[in-house]
């Protein structure tokens, strides 16, 4: 009797913290919407606003804290305008990011579609390989390939992609293989549609939910990636300015310079959080599985 | 039993074989090479550079490279490092203590406030600590660990001077077990900042399909008081799941250490990582791609084996 006494008013709880956790969900992602969107608008048009150059060296302004003469977020060690390198480094990152997700999330959903498709043997051994692939964790996977590579923005691009499309390929794989025992599927190759139709055709667009998912989050570790290596210094090289390798010598001025250290870290931090919460806010509107629970 | 283990044993040492073959093809078929590092070298010419790689067997054909690696390796020899000349083991071996130190701090950081973390969201669902702890931890996903590191060491180390800004002891004076442990909270913290994260996650969502079944329901219709069933009854089932996620969690661990240990100039593996890719040495190099292999599927076998000792249903699966 108690038990559904305490039941009762939980019940009532649930649906109106259902809709209140929607509402957040939902608010977390236009969050992340307009967040992205402020942030590719400032990096395109920022740059010309400002009266800076972003590479312009003025040796007596160096280090100005922010906000001095003109310099809203302060100069760094060589007296450049650090909210104009933001902003450019905005333009690298963010490319960057979107580039190594289209690369990736093609070459992953390729291999998922062919694994899941096939079966079999092709299944085992293009699953063993991302297997393989994912005992390695990935910024040594990451840093492995760009030591050795001429390092500009796109050949970082493409080892980006190369070490971040697993988890697509292990998505798309295990949809494929589950859509594949449909009725639908049966009905199209028995009206003898090619392997190929029935792969990019009919398996594909069932398929596109999870894979938007997952490449909206590839587009937040891309980001990330792309400041690890930068930071590491096998990433963008100076002068041109990535809000990694903006990070590269902050550490040495952390006590004298603490703005160096900050801003570029809090731009990565925006916009990777921000592609996180409207991954997440897709995952919840795409996936119906989520709702139960 | 005794056949679940013997073919996920297998399985690993098959993948352990794949895993060499990409990583000694991707450091050898990257343009450069050891040799690149001596060819700017005035007074070396073009002989000279080809007698070394003749010494050192990077004329001959990849496959054949491969072999005599792989076979070396098998009977013990993990060869010498083009830096010092040091054998690998010794040098890798050298650098593991550090690493594993970090990673055993920051995995007990992890486990302890990531389930807690975890049930507690799962206990109070929707309310303003399980919103709070949901929006934590995707922004904590989303913060570079080095700069976490660097915002860690501004506050701790620079402003308040409570923590050391780098490190494994004092330089000079140290060597105490306080003094280690002075010098590891920091990294320690900084390395599970994303574990715990993921390990609320997870333990969250475990929670909440152990809460909903007939087991609990009926621990409380015996009566049991709420915080014995759910800190018993219920937080036993749910952890059975999260075993297999610390095996999974060991690459990104490693990767985070790598980080870690480079902001805070702890002398592990991943700095060793980073110099030797500096210096082109690709005998360590490939030694330390094949050690984190090892630690991740070893982590995977092992929590493998966790599980089906632990629940018998997974070997049945």
């Amino acid at each position: 009797m108690s038990a559904a006494a305490l039941a009762q008013p939980a019940v009532a709880a649930k649906t109106g913290n259902r809709a209140w956790r929607r509402f957040c969900r939902h608010r977390l992602a236009l969050f992340g919407v307009a967040a992205i969107a402020l942030l590719v608008l400032a990096s395109i048009v920022g740059p010309s606003l400002i009266p800076f150059d972003s590479l312009k060296i003025d040796i007596r302004h160096r280090f100005a804290p922010p906000p001095s003469n003109g310099h809203l977020f302060g100069t760094d060690p060589l007296g450049r305008d650090l909210l104009v390198r933001l902003l450019t480094a905005g333009r690298i990152s963010l490319s960057i990011g979107f580039a190594a997700m289209i690369v990736s999330t093609a070459f992953g959903t390729l291999i998922g579609v062919a694994a899941g498709y096939y079966g079999g043997a092709i299944r085992v051994t293009l699953m063993r390989f991302v297997d393989a692939m994912l005992c390695f964790p990935q910024i040594f996977l990451l840093l492995v390939l760009a030591a050795f590579i001429q390092p500009n923005a796109v050949t970082l691009t493409l080892i980006i992609a190369a070490s971040s499309w697993m988890e697509v390929a292990r998505v798309v794989e295990g949809q494929v293989r589950s859509l594949r025992e449909r009725d639908f599927i049966l009905a199209a190759e028995m009206l003898g549609a090619s392997g190929r139709y029935v792969m990019f055709r009919e398996l594909l667009p069932n398929a596109i939910g999870p894979i938007i998912v997952a490449a909206t989050l590839t587009v937040a570790r891309a980001i990330l990636l792309e400041a690890y290596v930068s930071f590491l210094g096998y990433g963008i090289q100076p002068p041109m300015a990535s809000w990694g390798n903006m990070l590269n010598n902050a550490q040495q001025y952390l006590g004298s310079a603490p703005w160096l250290a900050i801003f570029p870290g809090l731009m990565i931090t925006l916009a990777v959080s921000s592609f996180n919460f409207v991954g997440d806010g897709l995952r919840d509107a795409l996936d119906a599985r989520f709702d139960l629970q | 039993m005794a056949n679940f283990l013997l073919g996920r044993l297998l399985q690993s040492l098959v993948l352990l074989l794949i895993v060499s073959v990409i990583g000694f093809a991707v450091l050898h078929l990257a343009p450069g090479g050891p040799l690149a590092q001596f060819a700017l070298i005035p007074g070396l010419s073009k002989e000279d550079l080809a007698r070394m790689a003749h010494e050192m067997g990077l004329d001959r054909p990849l496959p054949v490279q491969y072999w005599e690696w792989l076979t070396r390796l098998l009977g013990g020899d993990w060869g010498h490092s083009y830096r010092d000349n040091r054998p690998v083991l010794d040098v890798i071996t050298g650098r593991l203590p550090a690493t594993l130190e970090l990673m055993g701090a920051a995995i007990l950081i992890s486990v302890l406030l990531g389930v807690w973390i975890g049930v507690m969201g799962a206990i109070r669902r929707y309310s303003v600590f399980d919103m709070l702890a949901t929006i934590g931890a995707m922004v904590a996903l989303s913060i570079p660990t080095f700069w976490f590191g660097l915002i860690v060491i501004y506050i701790f180390s620079v402003h308040l001077g409570w923590l050391p800004p780098g490190n494994r002891t004092t330089v000079g004076g140290g060597g105490s077990f306080l003094d280690y442990l002075h010098h590891l909270i920091a990294p320690a913290v900084v390395l599970a900042l994303v574990e715990v994260a993921v390990w609320s996650r997870y333990m969250r969502a475990s929670m909440l399909d152990v809460i909903n079944q007939d087991f609990v329901r009926t621990a409380r219709a015996k009566g049991l008081p709420e915080r014995t069933v759910l800190w018993h009854h219920a937080l036993r089932n749910a952890l059975l799941p999260m075993i297999a996620l610390a095996g999974v969690e060991i690459p990104t661990l490693l990767g985070g250490a790598l980080v870690a240990e480079t902001v805070f100039t702890w002398p592990g593996m991943g700095r060793l990582l980073l110099d030797s890719l500096g210096y082109r040495d690709y005998p360590v190099v490939m030694g330390i791609l094949m050690f984190s292999a090892v630690l991740a599927l070893l982590g995977n076998l092992l929590a493998d084996i966790f599980a089906a000792v632990a629940d018998p249903r997974v070997r049945m699966a």
